[in-house]
Order: structure tokens, then sequence, then C-alpha cells
């Protein structure tokens, strides 16, 4: 069976979806990533769906779950690089990801995952001070 | 029915000059104007007689679908082509095959004065062919008309929603007419396509063309800003004029998370501060 590897760069997860996304490799992500967060004890994920063409309403809802589960683990989450088509299908399916960060690609997500981190460090710093 | 039982090929073969004269004369007395000038009627009518006759000497004179009939339908095609393009009426245009009627009855009445039962007989074949041909000619004259309007109707929607580039990163849409389902999709796809092109970040919708907003427009307008945000991109709309504003309040659209401002120039400012950019003036 297939997965969708789960690469660790540094803090940050990255996933990159390049096949056609179907349910039950949705569930499987959802539990590895999960799982990963917890073991490595990652800062951040980054979900690149630039290759991902075909979206449907339960799709649309795994990558909203996946966002709201990093984040509850303490994980910032960023999809980045979704195709116009997709963006569109997603409106029209009234999903409108609220709380999902978004970003156009895996520099800018990088960065904003960076920043985000960063900022969260210096609030909890000067929480101890 | 044999060639040999119907006379209209016949005439058509040896009267051909005189028929033609007879029957331009009348095409002249039935009002062309100036937008077609009668060297060109008379060469079109020359022809379609040439392949009137050609056609009609095969057997099946009724059905205009056949392989015999290709050239004069082919014939017919152009001719109300440019008669939909030279600006005539559909009328106007079917009144070209009609008026061939009066020539070509009054030669089956000298042919066949004295046999009432086939004079009867033979016009009411030609009537029929005659008519089927006007039809036809009608029909592709709509044709062509349609095509023009559809032809019309892409072109202005190519047109009116350009997709410029303002500034490193910062692309706008200054969209002009009303916003219907379709539109919005062509600009929303336009313009999701270009900020993937150019990993703009920042996105400015300029509405000041958009003469009224409903909750239609509005809807529209949402699912936009929504779709680029999901792409990763910001949104600001720009471009909205006081009455504008009272509508959407009034309507109660909830324009909440979405950047809204007066003008393009406000808009452009912000976008340059959100990317980091300062513009200042040169001190003199």
């Amino acid at each position: 069976m297939d997965r969708i590897p789960i690469l660790r760069m540094g803090d940050f997860l990255l996933v990159t979806i390049q096949v056609d996304m179907h349910d039950r490799l949705a569930m499987t992500l959802q539990d590895d990533l999960t799982g990963m967060i917890e073991k490595t004890g990652a800062r951040g994920v980054l979900i690149d769906i630039s290759a991902l063409e075909v979206v449907d309403s339960f799709i649309g809802r795994m990558i909203a779950n996946i966002s709201g589960m990093s984040r509850i683990l303490d994980a910032r989450t960023v999809v980045v690089g979704m195709q116009p088509a997709v963006a569109i299908t997603l409106v029209e399916l009234g999903l409108t990801l609220t709380g999902v960060q978004t970003a156009l690609n895996v520099e800018r997500g990088m960065q904003m995952l960076r920043v985000a981190i960063a900022e969260k460090e210096s609030a909890n710093a000067s929480d101890q001070e | 029915m044999a060639a040999g039982q119907s006379r209209t090929p016949g005439i058509l073969k040896t009267y051909s000059a005189e028929l033609l004269d007879e029957w331009l004369k009348g095409l002249n007395e039935s009002g062309q104007d100036g937008r077609i000038s009668a060297s060109e009627l008379r060469a079109q009518a020359r022809e379609f007689l040439q392949l009137l006759e050609e056609a009609s000497r095969h057997e099946d004179m009724d059905d205009l679908e056949s392989a015999e009939w290709t050239p004069i339908r082919e014939f017919l095609d152009g001719v109300s082509r440019s008669r939909a393009i030279q600006g005539f009426t559909s009328a106007q245009t079917a009144t070209f095959i009609f008026s061939l009627k009066k020539p070509l009855f009054s030669r089956l009445q000298t042919e066949l004065g004295n046999d009432g039962l086939a004079l009867a007989a033979e016009m009411w074949k030609a009537t029929e062919l005659l008519d089927s041909l006007g039809l036809y000619t009608v029909k592709a004259f709509q044709k062509s008309r349609e095509d023009i309007i559809n032809r019309q109707q892409q072109e202005m929607l190519e047109l009116s929603t350009p997709v410029v580039k303002l500034w490193e990163g910062v692309l706008a849409l200054p969209m002009i007419g009303t916003l219907d389902s379709a539109r919005t999709q062509i600009v929303m796809e336009s313009l999701l396509q270009r900020i993937v092109e150019t990993g703009s970040e920042i996105a400015i919708i300029d509405i000041t063309g958009v003469p009224t907003v409903d909750t239609l427009v509005a809807q529209h307008l949402l699912k936009t800003v929504t779709a680029i945000r999901l792409m990763g991109a910001d949104c600001i709309i720009s471009g909205i004029r006081p009455q504008i504003a009272q509508t959407i309040v009034h309507l109660g659209v909830d324009l909440q998370g979405v950047t809204t401002k007066a003008t393009l120039a406000d808009a452009l400012t912000l976008a340059l501060r959100r990317s980091g950019f300062a513009v200042t003036k040169n001190k003199v």
C-alpha cells in the first residue's frame, strides 16, 4: 500500500503530495503525520499540494483537519502551492479552510513558518521573564 | 423523377441569359441599395443560375442534403455570410432567391402555355425547390449572424478582464462592466493563473468600473477573495464608490475579513507597505 512520504527538515516536517489523493491515502497521511509530529516534536508542518489537481469535499476537509490536528500538537501548518483550479473547486464546494495558513510556494511557506515560530519563542521568552 | 419529365432544367439551360437579365431587373426593382455593386450581384446571380442548372439535372430535385446539391449549398453559405457582414436583413437575403420565381414562372408559362396540368405541376416543383433554397439561405444567414454575435461576446469577455502588474509582487485587476457568474469565473481563473505565473503575493481587485453591486456580485467577489487566500496570496478590493458602500451595508453583505480601500492608489500604498517598500519624495 502506498504512502505519502513525510520528510523531516530540522524543526519542520515536509509533506509533498505528488499523486492524486484518494480517501484511504488521506486517512493514512493523517495517521502518519500526527504520529510523526508526536515522535519528532516538530514545530512546523509544510504541506505542498502543487501537484494536486483534483480535489473533492472529503480531501478538502482532510486538509483542514490535518491542519487543525497539527495545531493542537503545537505545530504550525502551512498549505502551499494550491493550483487555481483546486482553489476554485474548494470555494465552489463551500470549503473556505478558515484557520488554515496558505502560501504561494514552499520557499514562502518556510519563511512564514520561521517567522511564526520565532514570534512564538520570543513571546514565550518574555512570559518566562 | 426522370430528367425528361421536368422542364425546369431545360429552361434553365436554354434561357439562362434571358432569365439572368429578368431576374436582375426584378432584383433592382425590389430595392437593392448601394451595399452591393451591380456587377457583383450579376456575378452572384449568374453563378447561382449555373449551379442550379447543373444541380437540377440530377434525379432527386427535392433533397437538398444530397451530394448533388453540395456546390449550391456552399455557394449559398458564402452569399449569406457576405450578406450578413454587409448588414442586409434576412428578408433581403431571402428575396435574392425568391425573386427568381417570377422570371422562371413566366418562362414556364410560355413553354407549357397550352398544357394547364403540366404547367401547374412544373410550377409546383419549381416553387418547392426555390422555397427550400430560400429557406436554406435564411438559415445560413442566421447562422452566420449568430457566429458573429458569439465571437463578439467572446471578444468582449477577453477584452474586459486584463490582469496588470502594478509592482513586483502586486497584481491589479480593473473590473469593468456588470459581473455575472460566467464573467466572474473567467476573471477568477485568469487572476489566479497570473498569481501562479508571477508568484505575486498581493492582488488588487478594482471595482470602479462595476456599475452596480448586488448580493450576487458581492458573493462572487467574496468567492474570488477566498480562492486567492487559499492559494496563499492576499487580496485587496478597491474602487468602492460611496453609493456602493451604502448598498453593501444596506444589503447586509458581510465583507469582514476582506481588506477594502476607497481608491486604487490607497490599495497600492497598502500593498507596497505590506511587501516592505516605501515611497519617498526626493528633497529638492
